[in-house]
């Protein structure tokens, strides 16, 4: 059961992926429905897993190893890993992997690259069950790499636009900038324990060895692996690849964003949790917070719809970093679970509004009206029913209101966060994490009314819009369903009660005694008696947010444009995302494309030249000695400016272009030099 | 012995049948060109099939290296013994040719792709004969090179190599080739000279006792050389740690390190690639330049492992250095080819820093890199021949929407590509992380400074793929076909073992680990 099954989940849309690139065009519908069937079935066998694991041995571990290669006298292995972390996961990536290859049956009908789109969904699919199932870190690394390459393939699907090509690359390369610090702490992992495994590496940090003996390499090396996380989940500073990244068909961006690439990163940290030090948690906590208040604040002003989300999911990674961080793990978890169904929910639902809008003004053969900016829409909430209720369930979920996930998941966190500072002085992080709530619940109930609610913005264009077919309208209603409490606790204020904190616990940690983060024991307790306060402050937060949203967007009470001017420079900083992509284009592209200019100038101009001249210069020898010969031989001594002149017909004969000529004079030369320097 | 036809064993055969071949050419009448081109590529096909032989009868767990018991398929002859010469003795050459674990990657690679340069040089139609008889003589060369035991015959093939590339370079290149063929040829004979004085140095220090008759004979046998017992009183080049070992280690090294290419000694490259014609391009870059690294590990570190292990740092830092200087440079290119080019001492940098870790995991991702980087690189120029051929320019910026225009081309250009850059999944992936951790292990922040050619590796590729495949297709480009049957033939081969070894590395490394195993063995446990 958890040998078997694990690896038939992972190889199915592996399969689906191969049998699409080759066989695409000649399978049935382009291969769409053979796609989504495949991770249909992966779907169905890890909920089976998931159920019996929990129901039957829900304290084991299940690890298979299988020999990869032998160097030296070191053995690698691939190896999979079923534990109750990795099963849920499982259930969370190909349920919401399904649902956009549902989705995009209607989404992406008419493209000409069709199974193309799929097959590199499968890839997509496949490497992230990698991440999931992986017991070691190399194989970690590698299906990292493949979920880099997997996300290029598909932000870049629509390559004839530029926007999109640089948008792949963007995505790939900052990637990469966060994979060269993983690699970098694999490498200190490697060399020092001699083994990639996650359990032989606890072990023997559990046993006291420590990176070239010191705990500050512990550290680093913790740190460093969660390079990969920053770069995977788009924390600061890493974080200015995501917005470019909706470039891609929107349902790859519901992919990337809830439950396969960003999703990696929150994982990692998790599946590295037990050698993480205290320093370490520390500094992801505050990494996960900052990010999280920088790309609330960003959401709050921007019109695309898309744009509005990607900066809210940067901002709930944040969150779930954070959580991490501060030792709330399970909250932590929970909110990426959580999260992935509001998420993939809220971008579908933004496929379906697009969708919409794009067959509209496709009719009417407007091609210049932008179909994301929410500035042309409004009042789509009669237009398409489906669409609005469940994104207003995203909506409220995102926001933390009562009896969704999401304020499950939230409250916790925030409870946490305050804990945590009430044990260790840190009151920036719940400060921050509650402001943030508010924020979310003020830029999703904007983007919800400006949307939906209100005055269309073209009464013609938008009278003319439909809901979209079923096929995209059923996922929606899913994940609308299994954004509701009950699916995680049957208490709607208290996830402690529910399944999901049962199965998921915090792991112990394996570093030395001093390093160790806040006991778990203690943790526990601080938020036990804490809980009440977060959750009254979490409501308090989010219900003034949209009651801000509200007064601003629907009764109107509040002018934005006031509120603009009233802000300027803050405004402008939020508007224009803090400016990080000038500030990165300026410094590390222009640094980069000067440090290549500098390197082709020298190579040319300093090394190449070196090496004519001192051809040249052979060549100078070569000729003297051969002026030297000719006149001895000859015997003949002409006058200086005789002599000149014959010097200048001499050089013009010893270039003769010919090989065996010029064979000779540097074989001369070098003799010459030889006999000198012996 | 066992493989023996007509009283040869089949590492003769494998070197000595495209001679055989360059000869039925010379023989079949200029217009046949088809005949020529069939004999070719059956000559060399049938190398792919003693190469494939000899894979498949290796035994992995044999080391090889100084241990003439554990070579496989030894042919040990006496060529040359010239008796009593004044001052010298007995001159004793060898022919002594034998396998092991360091060079059985390297003559599967020169098989494969000696067979896809001729499948890709179809095409060539000018002077069809001189051509196939030049390529075939250079293959000889190279694989001559990759099987002598003997120093003598070592230099001799090396030598051998020399005279057809600079002909193919400066007959059938581009507009500039004499220049590119000429500072080709220096270099190379520069790095030939200084391993010529070398080798007679090292001739006169070493003599092993016959067993036989008790006397003393010099010897060129690179085994011999690598006994410290052999190495004869008051010789130039005994002890250990001597000057003059360092600056026979240094001669030899510049030598190599010019063909591999190494920072400084590496600006013919790029001369050499953008002026030849794409097979040669492909030859050149696909196997020639790993002679250079199998030269300092048959070479230099088994000779003169003390004064391998003084230079390794040294070593390290050119390894760093061509990483990322390579990697900036390709970067800077707005020729497709140079960038190629460039990227070759970027990848090949990766090399040198696995194998001066000296041990066993950098010097296992440094040779399969080695192989690896072979393969990939061939498509990459293979790459580059497609486009040139259909549209006479290799500008970066001419070209844009290929993935429309010519999807097959560009699935296969991509592969090639996406190796290149490192992705798991692939071959380079696995090479360049064993080279990385073994360096790691032994200099650690050289590395560090090494790894962020990452970066700037996808940087550069992921910008070349914009530039060619994405985008829109202009108007000039768009009637450019896909792939032919031939380039089909050249490519399949070469992306196939991309994917078989990146999935399944074992494949090669298993046979090299056990050789350089003893490799640095020898080197750390036997030169201290």
């Amino acid at each position: 059961m958890f040998t078997q099954l694990p690896l038939i989940i992972l190889v199915l849309p592996l399969l689906g992926f191969l049998l699409l690139i080759f066989l695409g065009k000649r399978l049935p519908r382009k291969g769409d429905w053979l796609a989504a069937g495949l991770l249909i079935t992966a779907l169905a066998l890890s909920l089976s897993l998931l159920i019996s694991k929990l129901a039957g041995q829900p304290d084991e571990s299940f690890t298979q190893t299988f020999r990869w290669l032998a160097i030296g006298t070191h053995t690698i292995h691939f190896g999979i890993t079923i534990d109750n972390l990795s099963a849920v996961m499982l259930v969370v990536v190909t349920l919401v992997s399904s649902l956009v290859h549902l989705f995009s049956i209607g989404y992406m009908k008419d493209d000409p690259r069709y199974s193309r789109y799929y097959a590199y969904l499968g890839l997509f699919s496949f490497s992230m069950l990698g991440i999931v199932l992986t017991s070691n870190l190399l194989f970690m690394y590698i299906f990292w790499e493949l979920v880099g390459i997997s996300s290029y393939l598909l932000i870049g699907f629509w390559y004839e636009k530029k926007s999109a090509s640089n948008a792949a690359n963007k995505a790939f390369i900052v990637n990469r900038v966060g994979d060269f610090g993983m690699f970098l702490g694999i490498m200190i992992l490697f060399v020092n324990f001699a083994t990639f495994s996650f359990k032989e590496i606890f072990d023997l940090v559990e046993a006291g060895q420590l990176p070239y003996g010191s705990t500050g390499w512990l550290t680093t090396a913790g740190l460093l692996i969660f390079c990969g996380a920053i770069g995977k989940s788009a924390q600061f500073p890493l974080q200015v690849w995501l917005p470019d990244a909706m470039e891609g068909p929107t349902p790859v961006s519901a992919l990337i964003h809830a439950a396969t690439m960003v999703a990696a990163g929150v994982y990692l940290v998790a599946r590295m949790f037990p050698m993480l030090t205290a320093d370490a948690l520390l500094v992801i906590a505050y990494i996960g917070a900052i990010t999280s208040f920088l790309a609330a604040s960003i959401a709050l002003t921007q019109f695309d719809i898309k744009r509005v989300l990607a900066f809210s999911t940067i901002s709930q990674l944040g969150y779930m970093i954070l959580a991490l961080g501060v030792g709330a793990y399970t909250a932590g978890f929970m909110h990426l679970v959580t999260h992935a169904a509001f998420k993939a929910g809220l971008f579908l639902g933004a496929g379906s509004v697009i969708y919409a809008m794009h067959q509209v003004l496709h009719a009417q053969n407007d091609h210049h009206t932008d179909a994301q900016d929410v500035r042309n829409m409004g009042g789509l909430k009669s237009k398409m029913p489906v669409t609005y209720y469940t994104f207003l369930m995203f909506t409220l979920a995102i926001s933390g209101i009562p009896l969704t996930s999401g304020f499950l998941s939230k409250d916790e966190i925030l409870a946490g966060t305050l804990a945590y500072s009430t044990l260790n002085g840190h009151w920036l992080l719940p400060l921050l994490g509650f402001v943030v709530a508010g924020m979310t619940a003020f830029y999703m109930f904007r983007l919800l009314l400006l949307t939906f609610h209100g005055n269309p913005s073209d009464r013609e264009r938008i009278s003319a819009i439909k809901e979209s077919p079923l096929v995209m309208t059923l996922p929606l209603i899913v994940l609308a369903t299994v954004s509701l409490f009950v699916f995680y606790s049957f208490n709607p204020f208290g996830a402690a009660d529910g399944w999901l904190y049962q199965a998921i616990e915090r792991p112990i940690s394996m570093v030395p005694n001093m390093l160790q983060p806040v006991d778990a024991g203690i943790f526990e307790e601080a938020v036990h008696h804490i809980h009440g306060t977060a959750m009254v402050l979490s409501i308090l937060f989010a219900l003034s947010g949209i009651l801000l949203a509200i007064g601003m967007y629907y009764w109107k009470k509040i002018k934005a444009e006031n509120l603009v001017q009233r802000t300027g420079v803050l405004y402008d900083l939020s508007f224009n995302s803090w400016y990080f992509d000038e500030l990165y284009d300026r410094i590390f592209v222009s640094g980069l494309f000067l440090l290549t200019r500098i390197s082709k100038w020298f190579d040319e101009h300093i090394i190449d030249a070196i090496v004519n001249s001192s051809a040249w210069v052979s060549r100078g020898i070569a000729s003297v000695a051969g002026l030297f010969d000719t006149n001895i031989v000859d015997g003949l001594v002409h006058a200086t400016a005789a002599s000149a002149d014959r010097a200048g017909s001499m050089l013009s004969k010893i270039q003769t272009g010919k090989i065996q000529t010029y064979l000779v004079y540097v074989i001369f030369s070098f003799l010459v030099l030889f006999i000198l320097f012996i | 012995m066992e493989f023996q036809f007509l009283g040869l064993g089949i590492l003769s055969w494998i070197v000595f049948i495209p001679i055989l071949g360059m000869i039925i050419i010379l023989l079949i009448p200029d217009r046949n060109r088809n005949a020529i081109r069939w004999t070719a590529a059956a000559v060399t096909s049938i190398q792919v099939l003693l190469a494939g032989i000899i894979y498949s009868v290796f035994d992995q767990a044999k080391t090889g290296i100084n241990n003439i018991e554990s070579f496989q398929f030894v042919e040990h002859h006496n060529w040359i013994t010239v008796d009593a010469v004044p001052w010298v003795g007995k001159i004793k050459i060898d022919y002594f040719l034998g396998l092991d674990g360091l060079s059985i990657l390297m003559v599967i690679l020169t098989a494969l792709i000696a067979f896809v340069g001729v499948i890709s040089s179809w095409n060539i139609k000018k002077m069809v004969k001189g051509y196939f008889a030049l390529y075939l003589l250079l293959i000889a060369g190279i694989m001559g090179v990759f099987v002598a035991l003997d120093f003598f015959l070592f230099f001799i093939f090396w030598e051998v190599m020399l005279l057809p590339m600079y002909f193919l370079i400066g007959i059938w290149g581009g507009p500039q080739r004499e220049y590119a063929a000429i500072k080709f040829f220096l270099y190379t004979f520069i790095g030939g000279i200084l391993m010529l004085l070398t080798m007679l140095a090292l001739y006169f220090s070493v003599a092993y006792t016959d067993p036989a008759t008790g006397e003393s004979i010099h010897t060129f046998n690179i085994l011999h050389m690598m006994n410290p017992d052999n190495f004869v009183d008051g010789g130039l080049l005994g002890g250990l740690d001597t000057t003059w070992r360092y600056v026979a280690w240094m001669a030899l090294f510049i030598n190599f390190a010019i063909k591999i290419p190494i920072f400084p000694f590496h600006t013919w490259l790029p001369d050499a690639h953008v002026q030849a014609p794409t097979p040669i391009s492909v030859i050149l870059a696909g196997v020639l330049l790993k002679l250079g690294a199998y030269g300092l590990l048959r070479i230099n570190f088994p000779i003169f492992p003390d004064a391998t292990l003084y230079f390794g740092y040294f070593m390290a830092v050119l390894g760093m250095i061509s990483i990322i200087y390579g990697a900036f440079c390709a970067m800077a290119q707005d020729d497709f080819k140079k960038l190629i080019a460039y990227s070759s001492i970027s990848h090949m940098g990766i090399v040198i820093l696995g194998i001066a870790a000296l041990n066993t995991q950098g010097m296992v991702g440094g040779v399969l890199q080695m192989f690896n980087h072979g393969i990939i690189t061939a498509v990459l120029f293979l790459s580059v021949g497609v486009l040139y051929d259909r549209t006479h320019t290799r500008g970066l910026y001419d070209f844009g929407g290929m993935a429309n225009q010519m999807p097959k081309y560009t699935g296969i250009a991509m592969v090639g590509m996406f190796a290149a850059m490192g992705l798991p999944g692939l071959n380079g992936f696995v090479s360049e992380l064993f080279s990385f951790l073994g360096a790691f292990a032994a200099y650690r922040w050289i590395t560090i400074i090494s790894v962020t050619g990452i970066i700037i590796t996808a940087a550069y590729i992921l910008w070349t793929i914009q530039r060619i495949f994405l985008g829109k297709t202009p108007d000039r480009w768009e009637d450019l076909k896909d792939l032919t049957l031939r380039e089909y033939i050249s490519f399949v081969p070469l992306i196939i073992l991309i994917v078989l070894l990146g999935i399944f590395p074992s494949l090669a490394i298993d046979l090299i680990n056990s050789s350089l195993s003893g490799l640095v063995e020898l080197v750390t446990g036997g030169g201290i």
